[in-house]
């Protein structure tokens, strides 16, 4: 085992080759080598940082006659002319046209990368892909509707299935996704954000029973959610199908999650801040109040917000609780009372064109709620780096 | 020089008060809400609990009445005395097949695009997207899937019954010669369904794997790349291997979502109560589905075998999820890798 764990050496030196591999430095004696005078000239070390011409123009290219070839393909040789088709059989040309060029120029390893980096980033487009044609989608079909001002202050009391579009709307049901979300998170936020301050905070066996709980009621259907409270609060207790009812289903359906998330958020919080608190002698209770919370309050608030946006989307369990009306109800304890994806599934299966144009228009403010529900929950996480 | 009295000296020295005694126990506003978090998580404790009892407990007429024939009788007829879930959870799982067939690959694709490919600037941005698209409300996936995705989706199903038709999954019972094939055999089907499905728990199993793919350790990928390797090199030999855990994980909590997910496959869907594995096929059932469309009519017996079926679904749930949680935490962790 000759030692060789020299230093390595400085930049531009050229070691001369030393026969046995003995570089005098790793012993001890120190010995000096004398620099030999080497002519050839150190080549520029080339770029890694971007990718180089030929890699842009074989990666284009390919794509461009991956795309071309597809269409001589789907649309003149073959039956095979649809949309989804089409771009499938682009992406295979494609894949087929960039390693064969790829193992033209540089063969080896560098075929396998540039396969990958096309298959890895079109998995990502069609991704992107979906996403941007859902929102899209959902606003365009619902563009003719969204014009009437009607369709945000009234109610579909008046508006038979023959009616225009300029008769009627869907704020019943906005005022009842409102009321409804409003009683949900009135009861999730006390008792989910309890429940995690219990597990993070006081701790102890009880609360490792509670936290397993809570972990495996996130496993339940919301479906399920629904049929429990209908059975509970319906059939059992005898409540009316109501407003009240379906806020209790939701927020079933909000608590685990909504705790989940807060406990992760406050599991994260460092204990050094925890425990400086104490040994500055403030009190468990000040400790949690003046420290912890204010630190997870960014966290606090997404979790608490994405679950209320799970929440205010969520169709199956009001399907089973509140029932559909067609006029304002303001109450949520009497009198069954719409919401918007309850209105937006019940008018998209009576199969009525111009109800379809409703259930679309229900359907776009809908995903605005929730737009805005995501953007401040993201502002809120990002006004203070500290829960990250 | 002659200040060597020890702290036992000092504690007896006469005149000083004596040190108070310490406890753990929790006094005034300490005991106050010790207390009522206790109050607090004892009550999410029989809120969440009491759901699983009283589940299992309206289970028990019914597992009384139909006894082993529950899981193995396929159709659904309260009416005949005929109440069996074997179609419905075929049906429920065929559909979350489908949604995880496509929704496995393009979650690991985006993960590993978002954590390996894009470039700093936009990495945030691609985050927050994918977020977003976990909130999207799944009845808007339904009106997409139903509406946009449908009409392209039976070309594929038509496509593939054509030519992988011999595949016994693949068949449709359809005629193949006549000159206009029959559109509505291959609508309303698993597929379809499986499809909006997928968009739903893509976002979550994305989420979980490029929060695994990012934890990998640095040293390793500079290791892999000081040794020559490709970035497609680093990922085979560094991330995914390192991320195996996050990847399956990931995968069955998509998989546990997908199996509960109702209110867009009600809206895809024509019931069918048929023991097949079929899924470009018109009509399947699954059991949320079964729940949200037969709960309006039921009698007492009858919502006792909805509750039993609404309980088995969350115990294939729970059982999916558990093994989620145990595969990601046992993933290697990225301590002590990197110096």
């Amino acid at each position: 085992m000759s030692a060789v764990t020299a230093a390595p050496p400085p930049r531009g030196t050229v070691l001369p080759p030393v026969p046995g591999g003995a570089v005098g430095a790793g012993s001890g004696n120190a010995s000096t080598f004398v620099r030999a005078w080497d002519p050839t000239p150190v080549p520029a070390p080339r770029l890694l940082a971007r990718r180089t011409t030929e890699e842009r123009v074989i990666t284009t290219g390919s794509v461009v006659a991956g795309f071309a070839l597809a269409w001589l393909v789907c649309y003149r040789l073959l039956p095979w002319g649809s949309p989804v088709g089409y771009l499938v059989v682009a992406f295979l040309f494609t894949l087929l046209l960039v390693s064969v060029a790829t193992a033209i120029v540089t063969p080896g390893p560098a075929v396998a990368d540039r396969v990958a980096s096309v298959v890895v980033s079109a998995g990502a487009l069609t991704v992107g892909l979906g996403l941007v044609s859902t929102i899209i989608f959902t606003f365009v079909r619902s563009g003719p509707a969204l014009i009437h001002w009607n369709m945000y202050v009234q109610d579909m009391a008046l508006a038979g299935p023959r009616d225009q579009l300029d008769i009627g709307g869907v704020a019943h049901a906005i005022l009842g996704t409102i009321i409804q979300i409003t009683i949900a998170s009135i009861i999730t936020v006390p008792l989910a954000m309890g429940t995690a301050v219990f597990m993070t905070e006081v701790g102890g066996k009880f609360a490792r029973v509670v936290r397993t709980v809570v972990e495996a009621m996130t496993a339940l259907p919301s479906v399920v959610a629904g049929l429990f409270i209908y059975t509970v609060a319906i059939l059992m207790v005898g409540l009316p199908r109501s407003g009240f009812a379906a806020s209790l289903a939701l927020t079933v359906m909000m608590l685990p999650i909504v705790a989940r998330a807060a406990d992760v958020v406050l599991r994260v919080v460092p204990s050094g801040l925890r425990e400086a608190g104490l040994a500055l002698g403030s009190s468990r209770w000040r400790t949690v109040w003046n420290v912890v919370l204010p630190t997870a309050r960014p966290g606090l608030a997404t979790a608490l917000i994405l679950g209320i946006a799970r929440g205010i989307g969520e169709t199956s369990p009001v399907l089973l609780t509140s029932g559909a009306n067609q006029f304002f109800n303001a109450n949520p304890a009497s009198g069954v009372m719409n919401s918007l994806p309850l209105f937006i599934f019940s008018t998209v299966r009576t199969g009525e064109p111009l109800y379809i144009q409703r259930a679309f228009a229900a359907a776009a403010i809908l995903l605005t709620l929730v737009l805005i529900l995501f953007v401040t929950a993201r502002f809120l996480a990002r006004s203070r780096g500290a829960s990250r | 020089m002659s200040s060597t009295q020890t702290l036992a000296d000092q504690a007896v020295e006469p005149g000083r008060p004596e040190p108070r005694a310490l406890s753990r126990r929790a006094v005034g506003a300490d005991a106050v809400f010790v207390y009522v978090s206790r109050g607090l998580g004892g009550l999410m404790l029989a809120i969440t609990g009491g759901i699983a009892l009283f589940l299992a407990w309206q289970a028990v007429p019914t597992l009384r009445h139909y006894g082993l024939h529950f899981f193995t009788e396929t159709e659904w007829v309260p009416e005949a005395d005929k109440v069996g879930i074997l179609a419905v959870v075929t049906g429920t799982v065929t559909v979350a097949l489908v949604a995880m067939t496509f929704a496995f690959p393009l979650a690991l694709l985006t993960a590993l695009f978002i954590s390996e490919y894009a470039p700093a600037r936009v990495k945030a941005t691609m985050v927050s997207a994918v977020d977003l698209m976990a909130a999207v409300p799944s009845i808007i996936y339904g009106l997409w899937g139903f509406f946009l995705l449908q009409p392209q989706a039976i070309l594929v199903a038509r496509f593939l019954h054509t030519y992988f038709g011999w595949l016994p999954f693949f068949r449709v019972d359809t005629d193949m010669s006549t000159p206009q094939w029959e559109q509505s055999r291959y609508t309303a089907s698993a597929f379809v369904a499986g499809l909006a499905v997928a968009m739903m728990v893509l976002p979550q199993a994305c989420a979980v794997m490029r929060e695994v793919f990012s934890q990998a350790p640095s040293g390793e990928r500079e290791a892999a790349l000081a040794l020559g390797s490709t970035r497609w090199g680093v990922i085979r030999s560094v991330v995914l291997p390192f991320g195996r855990g996050g990847v399956i994980g990931g995968t069955m909590l998509g998989l546990g979502r997908a199996l509960g997910e109702t209110i867009a496959v009600l809206l895809i869907i024509s019931p069918a109560f048929d023991l097949k594995f079929r899924p470009l096929e018109i009509g399947t059932e699954t059991v949320s589905a079964l729940i949200a469309g037969r709960f309006g009519e039921a009698s007492p017996s009858q919502l006792s075998a909805l509750l039993t079926a609404g309980l088995v679904l969350f115990l294939i749930t729970l059982v999916v999820n558990m093994i989620a949680a145990v595969i990601v935490s046992r993933g290697r962790s990225g301590e002590g890798t990197d110096i």
